[in-house]
């Protein structure tokens, strides 16, 4: 079993799209060729086993993440962008 | 030109159409989905190629009637591509052989004096670089692989080998287009594809067959008993329901 990744353009970030069934990492990476980029949807393929992806799954869900619910301070949403400036 | 056209398009016509045979029957999805991409891959080929004919024969036909609408003699395929499927190793084995030709006529048709040759070929070998890897993958698992995945490939080695030569036949006017400098010649092709198999196999651990015996017919519209079965299947509802639509 195999987690798959697509990247849509250059510079953006593989997203996951999915998995695949495959015997071996070479076919994996066509499979998922095949399965996820039917129609243009990306540029870049990654294929991870799934048993190296660690989740957290299992992991005490309020310790991990609520303390970041209120610390507006993290937020980058204080300055001013200049109207000139594009890709920020 | 016009039935050198038609080879092409017949071949991947044909190919395309056995290939489909596998929708929604295939291996396992992944592999499933990735059998079909190669079938209409090819029916894409065919249907550029058909168009190509079509404006030549300049004679009220479309694209449609020349695929669906001629009598098995006037189909120039090989007869590898209208051979029963079998299972997944004859298959693979199949469009094996029919890639690495594929890739050596587009290569060389990429340079063709035609221009409207010249582009298909050029989009073609795209799709047919990803059906070497393919099949090239699959060729070394089961050659590779368990003595059961061996004993499938050798199998579907001793059923396809006598009718690779038919890829290499050739329909009536090719010395002439060969002379143009439109089409290669199909000799250099098949010595180019025997030792591209010959380099593979000794990879895959493959022997190659040593009898020189290949079946004859393929180009001249002389087909194998199956072929009657793919027309029929392909034809039936244009022949049945005139210029239907859908």
């Amino acid at each position: 079993m195999w987690e798959v990744f697509i990247q849509t353009k250059p510079g953006l970030s593989h997203k996951h799209a999915g998995t695949v069934q495959a015997p071996t990492a070479e076919l994996a990476l066509q499979n998922a060729r095949d399965v996820y980029t039917r129609r243009g949807e990306g540029t870049s393929i990654w294929v991870v086993p799934s048993k190296y992806v660690v989740t957290s799954e299992g992991i005490d869900k309020e310790a991990f993440f609520d303390p970041a619910d209120d610390k507006l301070y993290r937020h980058p949403t204080f300055y001013q962008i200049p109207n000139d400036v594009k890709n920020m | 030109m016009k039935n050198y056209l038609l080879k092409l398009a017949d071949d991947s016509l044909i190919m395309g159409q056995r290939l489909a045979e596998w929708c929604g029957k295939g291996p396992y999805l992944e592999e499933d989905i990735a059998i079909i991409n190669i079938a209409l891959d090819q029916l894409g080929q065919a249907n550029n190629f058909y168009n190509l004919a079509a404006n030549l024969f300049n004679d009220g036909r479309t694209a449609d009637d020349f695929a669906m609408l001629r009598v098995e003699k006037e189909y120039l395929n090989a007869q590898l591509v209208e051979l029963p499927n079998g299972d997944y190793a004859n298959t693979i084995m199949k469009a094996y052989f029919f890639a690495v030709y594929q890739n050596l006529l587009y290569e060389n048709l990429s340079n063709s004096a035609d221009e409207e040759l010249r582009a298909i070929a050029q989009k073609s070998l795209k799709e047919v670089k990803y059906h070497y890897t393919h099949t090239e993958t699959w060729m070394r698992i089961f050659a590779q692989g368990t003595e059961e995945s061996r004993k499938r490939i050798e199998a579907a080695l001793e059923n396809l080998w006598e009718y690779t030569g038919g890829l290499f036949d050739e329909v009536e006017e090719e010395e002439n287009l060969v002379a143009l400098n439109l089409i290669p010649a199909s000799k250099q092709l098949h010595e180019e594809w025997k030792a591209k198999i010959a380099e593979d196999f000794a990879k895959f651990g493959l022997e190659i067959p040593a009898s020189e015996f290949m079946q004859k017919g393929s180009r001249k519209g002389i087909h194998t008993e199956y072929f009657g079965y793919i027309l029929c299947e392909l034809q039936y509802m244009q022949r049945t329901y005139p210029n239907c639509v859908w």
